[in-house]
Parts: C-alpha cells; sequence; structure tokens
C-alpha cells in the first residue's frame, strides 16, 4: 500500500526521519519496496489566476494570457494549454526550474513565442512530476492565494512510502494502522480513530437479512437522502489519494475510497433509488448475472456471497459493486454499506471471478469487526462536509455475538527461551504485548493475553513469542552455533553417487546442462509419438508446456542452439527427472542423459579430425555402466522412435529396461535442421547406482598365456553372440579375452567378417603347456562354431 | 720386447682413431683376439728361453690389460657420444599442446549446490529428495496454506488439470521427510522448483535448498547461529554479515528474511543491492507447530527451525553473473566459464 508521509504524521506524533521511519518498519517486518517524492524537485512555481486571454496573433494554436501572480503586475505567459479567464493555474515564474523525469534541470527563462513576449509558463501535472501526460494543467484549490508556492499549497515537500506488509498483517492496510504499528515500534503517541455519531436527520432505513451468517457476521447501512453527488472532491482529498494511487472519480466514490485508505474498511455507495426492498446478504444462485462496475457481466456460482435487494443481485460482497445500483452523476439518495466478512470464507473468490480490488485484498486479509461503525460515521461526516445530505440512521446487524471477542492466550514465559534460545524480562514482556494493544493478566506460570480485535494474526502462544521476538528485535537475540550430537548417516560404500557419475562425464569432456523440466509438446511428439502427454494447465508458453518424457527434449535444442551460435563441438550432460503417464499416474524418474556432436577430440596438431560416432557415445555409456559393478548390462538392438534403427540400442539389465542410446534419426535431424548428428544416451541413474564391495582374490605366481585367433563368421552376427559363446566355455584356465580387431573386405568372403581375438589363459598349480593351450583353444573355437557358426580363418 | 712397445702405440693409435663401435672392436679383435697380435705373442712365449718366459708372459698380460681397459674405457666414450647423438635427434618442442579429453564442467548451479551441501554435511545435515510433481496437500496444506490463503497467490503455481502441481519450493521434501522419521531430524533438500512467472529476475524453474532440523531443544538463536556460519562458510569470509528480518510464511513462526552483506560493494551500497548495502536471500524461521500436528511431530516436545533460499541466487552472487536466464540458456561459451 501506498501512502504519503505527511498523511501517515498526522496519526502518529514520530521524531523521526523518513530514513528512521523506512529502517524501523524494515526492521519490525514490514518492507518498503520504495520511498518516492510526490512530486519533482521543481522550484519557483506559484498560484496564478488568469485574468484575460487573447488569441496570440501569429499561431492559431496559442493564446496570450495576462496573469495575476499575487505581484503589482500582471505576467504575460503565451500558451498551448486549454484555460479558462479566472481559472487558478500553476505558473513557473521566470528562473524557475522544472527538473524532467529523470532528474534533469529545465530553467524557465523569459522567452518570445513566434514574437510574442511570455514571462513564464503554465504547468501540467506531468510537468510537475505529479501525473501522466495528457492529463492538463494542474488542478489548484479555488482558496489558495495568489502567488503562494505550490509546493506549500499542496503539501508537496513530501514523499509516499510504498509498503510491502505481509499477508498476515492485515491491520497494515490503512495509514491509522501503519500509524499505530508506527507508535508500538517508535513508542510514540498515536491519535485515536474515534469520529462523533452523525445526527441523524430522517427516519428512513432499509431492512436488512442477513441469510449466508457464515460469510457475513456484521452489515451496517444507511440511507444519506438528497446528496450532491456532483460535488467536486477537494483537492486536499484528491492530493491523497493520489499519493495512495487512486483516481479521483465522483465524491461519494472519492469519500469511501479515502475511508478505506485511512480506517482500513472497505464501503461501497448504492444509489438508493435503484434498490428495491430491503437488502439482503445471501449466497448467490447458481447461474445468476451480475453486471460488475467494470462493465463485465459476471456468472456467479452458489458459493459465492451477494448483496442483494428484493429483485436481484447488487453486488459482490467485498469485491465489487454492480453497475447497475451504483452512485453516478445523477444519483441523490445513497445507501452506504459498511460490513465485516469472513476472511477465511472469502478468501479466492475474488481470484476465482479473475478480479483483485482494493476491498477484496482488505477483505481476505481480515477487516477488523469493529471498525464498521467508525468507518461508517467518518464516511457519512465527510459527505455531509462535501456533498450534504440528510441522513439517516444506522442499521447495524450482527449475526455473532462473539465477534468482538477475542480468546485469551494461554501463555507460558518459559515459551520465550523455548522459541527464542533467550530470557525477556516479564517487565518487557508485559510492555511489548500491551504496547501492541493485548490485555494481560498474570498467571502461574505466566499471562493470559488478549489481542486486540484487529490481530487476525494473534492467536497462538507461538504468535506471541513472534511478537515479543518482533518488537525486541531480531538483531538482539544472539546468534549461537549450537554443538550438534554427531548424526552419522551411514555411507553405503556399495552406492555410486550421482557425483561420480556427474565428475565421470566432466572428465570425459562434458559440459554439465540444465534445462527446463517442461518443454515444447512438438518435440515431445516428435521423440516420443506413442506417449501420453504431461501438459501443464497453465503454461508460460506454448513452447514450455509439456513435461519432459526424456532428459533429450531439452538437451536436443540445447546442442542446436549452440550449434547455431558456431560451436560445432558439443558433449551435453544433464541429470533430473523425467514424467511419464502410466496405468498407474505419473512416473517421475531421475534420468542421466547426454548429447554429443561435433569432432571426437578437441582440434589436435597430430590428429586427424574424426566425428564422433556410435562407439564414443558407447563408451561412455560403458564407463558409466562400469561405476555399478553389482549390475551386468547388455545392450540390445531395438528400434526407438527418436533413434536412427540401424544405431540404437536399449540397454537391459535384469529383464529392465534401464536406457537407451544411439544416433538421433535423422529424419528428425532433418526435421530439426540440423547441420551434424547427434548421439544420445539416457539411463535410468537408480539402477546404476549398486556397487560391488570388493572382495580380495588370490593372485596366480603363474605366467599368463595368449593366443591370439581370427574367426571367419557371417556378419550379421552379433558381437555380444560370441561373448556369449565365450563366456559360456567352461574352462577354468581361460580367464580372459579382448576383440582386437573387426574385419570385412579383401580375403573374406562376401557376407563375413573377420574377428580377432586374443585368449588368455592362466593355471593356478602350475605353467601351462602348449598342449594345454592347443586343447583349450580347440574346445573354445568349437564352442564358438556351435553357437554362431564362427570358424577359424585359414 | 721393443717389439711390444711399438705394438701397443701402434694399437692406442688405432683406438683413438676407432670412431665407432664396430671400429672399436676390429681393434679388440686385432689385438685381442683369438688371432690378435698381442695373443700372438702369447703363442710365442714358448720360444723363448725358460728364464725369460715368466717375465716376458707377466710383460704380455700387463700390456694386454692396460689394452683391454683403453677398449673399455673408449667404448664407454663411444656409447655415451652414441646416445647423446641420439637423444639429440630426438629432441623434440615440448610446447606443442598434449593429446587429450579436455575436461568439461558442472553447472554453476551444480556446483554451488555441491557447495552448499558438503556445508550442512559438515554441520551433520542430510540430504533428502522428493517429487517435482506434487500434490496440493505437500506443497501447500501440510505446510499450513489451506485453500484461497493469500500466501499462495504469490506462489504463482503451475497447475496439472488433475490438481497436481509443479512444486513452488522444496519445502514439500520436509514434510515428506518428517512423515517418514522422527526427530531428531537434521536435513536440507536441494532440488528444482517451479513458478510461473518469467523475466528478468524470475524463471519458470529454479533450484532451492530446503533446510530442517528438529530437536527438543532447538531455538530461534539456533537458526541464527547455523546461517551465519553457513554463510560465513560459503563466501569464505569469517566477518560476513547476516540481518534477520521478522517476516510471514504460514510455516513457521517467528518467521523472517535473512539479508546477507552485499558480496559487490561490501555493505557500502551499491546499484545491486539497492544501494542498501544488504541482499535478501532466504526466508527462515521456527516451524509453526501446526505443521508439525500434520505430520505428527508432538510440538510440545519439539521444536525446529526451517530455512530456504535459492541455489541460482547464491551461483549469481559468487560468480558474479548478472541476469538469471543464462544460467539455463546453456551456451557452452558460458557453462566452460565453470571447469
Amino acid at each position: 500500500m501506498k501512502i504519503s508521509e505527511k498523511w501517515l504524521r498526522e496519526w502518529v506524533e514520530l521524531d523521526a526521519t523518513t530514513a528512521e521511519i523506512e529502517h524501523q518498519l524494515i526492521m519490525s517486518g514490514t518492507e518498503l519496496d520504495g520511498i518516492n517524492p510526490v512530486a519533482s524537485a521543481f522550484t519557483h512555481v506559484v498560484v496564478g489566476q488568469i485574468k484575460s486571454i487573447d488569441a496570440h496573433p501569429d499561431a492559431d494554436r496559442l493564446r496570450v494570457c495576462q496573469v495575476d501572480v499575487g505581484a503589482d503586475e500582471l505576467l504575460q505567459i503565451v500558451t498551448n494549454a486549454t484555460v479558462a479567464v479566472e481559472q487558478k493555474v500553476p505558473v513557473a515564474m521566470i528562473g524557475a526550474n522544472l527538473p524532467d523525469g529523470a532528474g534533469k534541470p529545465f530553467k524557465i527563462k523569459k522567452s518570445k513565442l513566434r514574437g510574442v513576449l511570455s514571462q513564464g509558463m503554465f504547468c501540467g501535472s506531468e510537468t510537475l512530476g505529479m501525473g501522466e501526460a495528457g492529463e492538463g494543467l494542474l488542478a489548484i484549490p479555488a482558496d489558495a492565494k495568489l502567488g503562494a508556492d505550490l509546493r506549500d499549497v499542496l503539501d508537496l515537500n513530501d514523499v509516499v512510502l510504498d509498503l510491502d506488509s505481509t499477508p498476515n498483517r492485515a491491520d497494515l492496510l490503512s495509514v491509522a494502522g501503519v500509524a499505530r504499528e508506527l507508535g508500538v515500534i517508535m513508542q510514540a503517541p498515536v491519535t485515536e480513530a474515534s469520529f462523533a455519531p452523525v445526527t441523524s436527520s430522517i427516519d428512513d432505513s432499509l431492512p436488512i437479512t442477513i441469510s449466508a451468517d457464515d460469510l457475513c457476521q456484521r452489515y451496517a447501512g444507511r440511507i444519506i437522502r438528497d446528496v450532491n453527488t456532483q460535488a467536486e472532491t477537494p483537492l486536499w482529498m484528491v492530493e491523497k489519494l493520489r499519493r495512495s494511487d487512486i483516481r479521483s472519480l465522483s465524491a461519494v466514490v472519492d469519500i469511501t475510497n479515502y475511508v478505506m485508505l485511512e480506517l482500513g474498511q472497505p464501503m461501497h455507495g448504492f444509489d438508493f433509488d435503484k434498490l428495491t426492498g430491503g437488502i439482503t446478504v445471501r449466497n448467490a444462485v447458481d447461474g445468476e448475472k451480475l453486471t460488475l462496475l467494470d462493465g463485465k457481466e459476471a456468472t456467479l456460482r452458489a458459493d459465492t456471497l451477494v448483496i442483494a435487494d428484493d429483485n436481484q443481485a447488487l453486488a459482490l460482497a467485498g469485491i465489487m459493486g454492480g453497475a447497475d445500483s451504483a452512485v453516478t452523476d445523477s444519483t441523490t439518495n445513497i445507501y452506504l454499506e459498511s460490513a465485516y466478512f469472513v476472511p477465511e470464507k472469502i478468501m479466492g473468490k475474488a481470484r476465482s471471478y479473475g478480479l483483485h480490488t482494493d476491498s477484496s485484498h482488505r477483505f481476505e486479509r481480515g477487516v477488523s469487526p469493529d471498525l464498521q461503525i467508525k468507518a461508517m460515521e467518518r464516511a457519512t461526516q465527510l459527505i455531509m462536509d462535501i456533498c450534504g445530505g440528510s441522513v439517516g440512521p444506522i442499521n447495524d446487524i450482527c449475526t455473532n455475538d462473539t465477534l468482538q471477542q477475542r480468546d485469551a492466550i494461554a501463555f507460558k514465559r518459559n515459551q520465550v527461551k523455548r522459541h527464542l534460545g533467550i530470557e525477556v524480562d516479564d517487565a518487557r514482556i508485559e510492555d511489548i504485548m500491551t504496547r501492541l494493544g493485548c490485555t494481560l493478566k498474570t498467571t502461574d506460570t505466566g499471562w493470559s493475553i488478549t489481542p486486540p480485535i484487529f490481530r487476525f494474526d494473534l492467536a497462538t502462544p507461538e504468535d506471541v513469542v513472534e511478537e515479543i521476538a518482533r518488537i525486541y528485535g531480531y538483531d538482539n537475540i544472539p546468534s549461537r552455533l549450537r554443538p550438534m550430537v554427531p548424526l552419522i548417516v551411514p555411507q553405503e560404500e556399495t552406492k555410486v553417487t550421482e557425483d561420480t557419475l556427474r565428475n565421470l562425464l566432466v572428465t570425459r569432456g562434458y559440459q554439465e546442462a540444465i534445462t527446463y523440466s517442461f518443454v515444447s509438446p512438438d518435440m515431445e511428439l516428435m521423440l516420443n509419438p506413442a506417449h501420453d502427454d504431461i501438459k501443464l494447465a497453465n503454461p508460460i508458453s506454448e513452447d514450455l508446456s509439456t513435461m519432459r518424457s526424456t532428459l533429450w527434449s531439452g538437451l536436443i535444442p540445447a546442442v542446436d542452439k549452440n550449434l547455431k551460435r558456431q560451436q560445432n563441438r558439443v558433449r551435453f550432460f544433464e541429470t533430473g527427472l523425467s514424467f511419464v503417464n502410466t496405468d498407474n499416474g505419473i512416473v517421475q524418474r531421475k534420468k542421466i542423459a547426454g548429447a554429443i556432436t561435433g569432432s571426437r577430440y578437441p582440434e589436435h596438431w597430430d590428429k586427424q579430425p574424426e566425428l564422433v560416432d556410435f562407439y564414443d557415445i558407447k563408451g561412455d555409456v560403458e564407463a558409466l555402466l562400469a561405476e555399478s559393478t553389482a549390475n551386468y548390462y547388455h545392450f540390445v538392438p531395438v528400434a526407438h522412435p527418436a533413434l536412427h534403427p540401424g544405431q540404437s540400442a536399449e540397454i537391459v539389465s535384469d529383464n529392465n529396461v534401464i536406457g537407451w542410446l544411439g544416433a538421433l534419426h535423422p529424419r528428425i535431424e532433418k526435421k530439426l535442421g540440423l547441420s551434424q548428428s547427434i548421439f544420445l544416451f539416457e539411463l535410468d541413474i537408480d539402477f546404476i547406482l549398486q556397487k560391488e564391495l570388493p572382495s580380495f582374490r588370490q593372485l596366480s605366481r603363474f605366467p599368463s598365456i595368449r593366443r591370439d585367433i581370427a574367426l571367419v563368421v557371417d556378419e550379421h552376427v552379433s558381437f555380444v553372440a560370441i561373448e556369449q559363446a565365450l563366456n559360456a566355455v567352461d574352462i577354468e584356465q581361460f580367464i580372459n579375452y579382448s576383440l582386437f580387431d573387426v574385419y570385412i573386405g579383401a580375403g573374406i568372403d562376401e557376407g563375413q567378417k573377420s574377428l580377432a581375438l586374443g585368449l588368455i589363459f592362466q593355471d593356478f598349480s602350475r605353467t601351462l603347456e602348449e598342449q594345454d593351450i592347443t586343447g583349450y583353444v580347440e574346445t573354445i573355437v568349437a564352442s564358438l562354431e556351435t553357437a554362431t557358426g564362427a570358424t577359424l580363418r585359414q | 720386447m721393443t717389439q711390444l712397445v711399438d705394438l701397443m702405440e701402434q694399437a692406442h693409435k688405432e683406438l683413438s682413431a676407432a670412431s665407432s663401435l664396430a671400429a672399436l672392436d676390429e681393434v679388440r679383435v686385432h689385438y685381442l683376439g683369438k688371432k690378435g697380435q698381442l695373443t700372438a705373442q702369447l703363442k710365442q712365449l714358448g720360444k723363448l728361453p725358460p728364464e725369460e718366459r715368466r717375465a716376458a708372459g707377466q710383460e704380455i698380460n700387463r700390456v694386454k690389460q692396460s689394452l683391454q681397459l683403453a677398449i673399455d674405457s673408449r667404448k664407454t666414450a663411444l656409447q655415451e657420444e652414441a646416445l647423446n647423438a641420439q637423444l639429440e635427434a630426438e629432441k623434440i618442442d615440448i610446447t606443442l599442446p598434449g593429446r587429450k579429453m579436455d575436461t568439461g564442467s558442472l553447472h554453476p548451479v551444480t556446483r554451488t549446490s555441491k557447495r552448499i551441501q558438503e556445508i550442512f554435511m559438515q554441520l551433520g545435515f542430510n540430504v533428502e529428495e522428493g517429487p517435482e510433481i506434487e500434490d496440493d496437500y505437500h506443497n501447500f496444506t501440510a505446510l499450513n496454506i489451506p485453500d484461497h490463503h493469500p500466501s499462495r497467490a504469490s506462489h504463482d503455481t503451475f497447475y496439472f488439470d488433475d490438481g497436481n502441481l509443479l512444486r513452488t519450493h522444496t519445502s514439500p521434501v520436509q514434510i515428506r521427510t518428517m512423515e517418514n522419521k522422527q526427530p531428531p531430524l537434521r536435513i536440507i533438500a536441494p532440488g528444482r522448483v517451479y513458478r510461473c512467472d518469467s523475466d528478468v529476475t524470475h524463471s519458470p524453474m529454479f533450484h532451492q535448498v530446503e533446510g530442517l532440523m528438529v530437536d527438543k531443544d532447538v531455538t530461534f538463536a539456533d537458526l541464527k547461529g547455523i546461517l551465519d556460519a553457513f554463510f560465513k562458510a560459503f563466501f569464505e569470509d569469517d566477518n560476513f554479515k547476516t540481518r534477520f528480518r521478522p517476516h510471514y510464511f504460514p510455516f513457521t513462526e517467528p518467521s523472517a528474511e535473512t539479508d546477507i552483506q552485499c558480496v559487490l560493494c561490501d555493505g557500502d551500497g551499491c546499484k545491486v543491492c539497492g544501494h542498501t548495502g544488504w541482499i535478501e536471500v532466504m526466508g527462515c524461521g521456527m516451524v509453526n507447530p501446526a505443521v508439525f500436528r500434520h505430520v505428527g511431530i508432538d510440538p510440545d516436545i519439539y521444536t525446529g527451525f526451517a530455512f530456504g533460499f535459492g541455489i541460482d541466487r547464491l551461483a549469481m552472487l559468487r560468480y558474479g553473473i548478472d541476469d538469471l536466464r543464462k544460467l539455463f540458456d546453456n551456451d557452452v561459451r558460458f557453462l566452460k566459464q565453470f571447469a
């Protein structure tokens, strides 16, 4: 809420600078979004009055005015503004400084406009830093003395405090409330908000029925007849409203707004002659229509509270009035409303209709149930003063007898130490709570504390602790680094940490990327056409509207973006959740994924540049899987919609598909307009975190012997078949093997390939003899032939 | 004997002239080989009168030994020369770059998150994680934010049609932890969070660390102490200042916002801190008993504190990153700066 400092000071006597007030507010929990002067730092602008207006001899749009600024002689000022004789205007005198929006000074000099002398300038609101362009000349109070400094006339040596109070402090949404708070924290005397009742001069009143008494617990109304609704709002009020960012509309509306700012009670004025019968505060009928003040027609729901007459809904209670019953220039009789709505019952209602008003903002947070009559009397008096009229009695209906009562809080003095870690003197506690408006009664263990009616947020012992801490000062609570009892979590040696996986990829040249978890539905559809999208109901944009089912949805565009920035070698990985819709609901699983493109190694003087291929990314995947020694993984050639069908693999462990890798499908590459191939992998992290605890095995003292063989096999036989056959060989001395060449070409029949294997043998108890090795090799070759059709290359 | 002296003189001359190991070996064979000159001399001994044989034999052996030594020494010299020549020939430009796979880098957010975790782990906090698509109960209700509560409006929540949502903070993790574990508890929960807001200072996705400590005697003074210690450790400055201001969060009471001294101007006031010298980084407070009741912890026995702050913000302050959006742009030129 924005309020003028001067207005605030009318309510609390502060012997403090603006900076001190700011500091005190901040340190007691009310942030300030800004402190801004109410006008620019202009000088030498005075009140003038136009005495005569003549046409400019050489310019149609200019007029030559004679202006009385309270001096012996009239000033001649040439203007293009719309002016009238006798009008009071702000006059920038010769020598005046009118800083622009950026604070740059602008001096007014004697000048000639199209040959006619001009001894000053009239000022618009914008020129003075007090309004928007196009608002015309700044209005001057009718009683302002000619020649008086405008800064004094409009009390412009003032700032606006832009207060950002927390949502629990509804009591800080008014000038009186903020003044009261400052009174507490700065120990200053506060003006009491009490207004003498206006004596009624007529007997007219409307019957009020509150049928929705769970939503509305107090409703007060008053008829005021013969009101001059066209009366001009006094400038002091216009100025105060302006400083709180509220535009002056018409006297009655301005007055209700003014009272709302001053006391915190939102009010509403109806055109009494538009009402039929009495006032009913009721729930809306489902589908009931109401055209609101903003001109929009709302279709109401039954959970919504309305103010109605005998015919129809008149207003959305506590949110916005209706257009039909609004006070207009032709209104003469008004019905003034001042009510209390139960905050938790009307929370969110405005929002559900797409509305947020000053009124709903206050009612949702809580308007004190003791304010209604005060505000009614204050508004009535202002209406009488400004618009005149005959006042009827207040009809005040309260449906809750205990509305004005607050339950006492049983507060134990040891609560302070328990929550804050410090002792606070009893006297200090009593002083703080009393100044906050609480009533205290001493008990055996502490106090019975009754909070003031306006503090909705003060209801539990913890609330009391908070208030004590707040006023005592958070700064005055010591900072204590307590001795910590060790809480050692078991560090499982057999767990691979995510850090290990990340660091491994970093060592292998990957940059870690972080992409959004919501992606473009097009990308999702392209990569995973079969799956069921998880769409956000309210995305930032269509491009960020679908939860990623794979991290590739973010990584591929990230790679693409870098390629477009001439970064041709990209190696990205990311960890994070993927989101998949299944029959059992949404499954969120943590993945580690990578995307690589460009040259295999950084450019080097001794190496021919080579582009990455499937086996590069597979090597990285194998390195990751190698961390998780407890599991056996195999790569199965399976097609994936996002991947090249001939260069893609499903990674399987224990019958679980734990990931995928391969080349991005050329069709997708083409669609995305990618200039180079991208290779991808994605692994389900939870499946690769199990390590085996190392267990020592004896080493053989005898030499190992290697025998190389070359096999010829059908080219469609995959290496995994060879591996399976080798692993199935039951020879204890056959301890390892390696593949050291794959060859297709001259010397090998078409449709065949040659694989060169190194077989390694070792025994624990003796050095193996040539004949042993020969026997083993024969057995192995025979097994391979049976399993895969492989034969020894001749 | 004169013959022997001449022979030796000749031998030494040849020895000096031998410029390769092969030439040297020829010299050796010529004098000391089976058919060499000195061997021949020895064979001639028999022809001498017996009384001369002994002295002559000794003399020949002496000469032979001396020659062998000379040959060995010459050989060592030649070998040394050959090695030196080889070494000279093998000399390379050691300033040329080596063969390598460039090392990549962790994302600055991960890097910062790890640093935060390491500091809190030293204080006995454990890391917990939770789902990002959350239900309303864990994200709001259990945290004492009932339906339509005004503070919900400030959360700018992303919703799904089924009423679930993207977590707006990592606080649901503290609820899930308290539902499953009994105090004493010391946890931190780092992770992605989402708010439906996007401009220069807001990203619809960012990262938060939530911390929670619950025990029988946890106080606001402890909260201040631990956070104070954390920031001192994080910014490696024992005089680093923090400031606690009253605030309001439904899930804590008393609640505070924490400001740290501006790391750009050391608290003197600059553009980044709005000339206040302080930068707001965190919300915290004592766990509201209503939250304890939701998870079945007895607030009459236990007290606790909770705090939450943005990892991205700390990363930006630590590394001087001026625009939040750069963190999620994934420009390799940016990411490589954090190697």
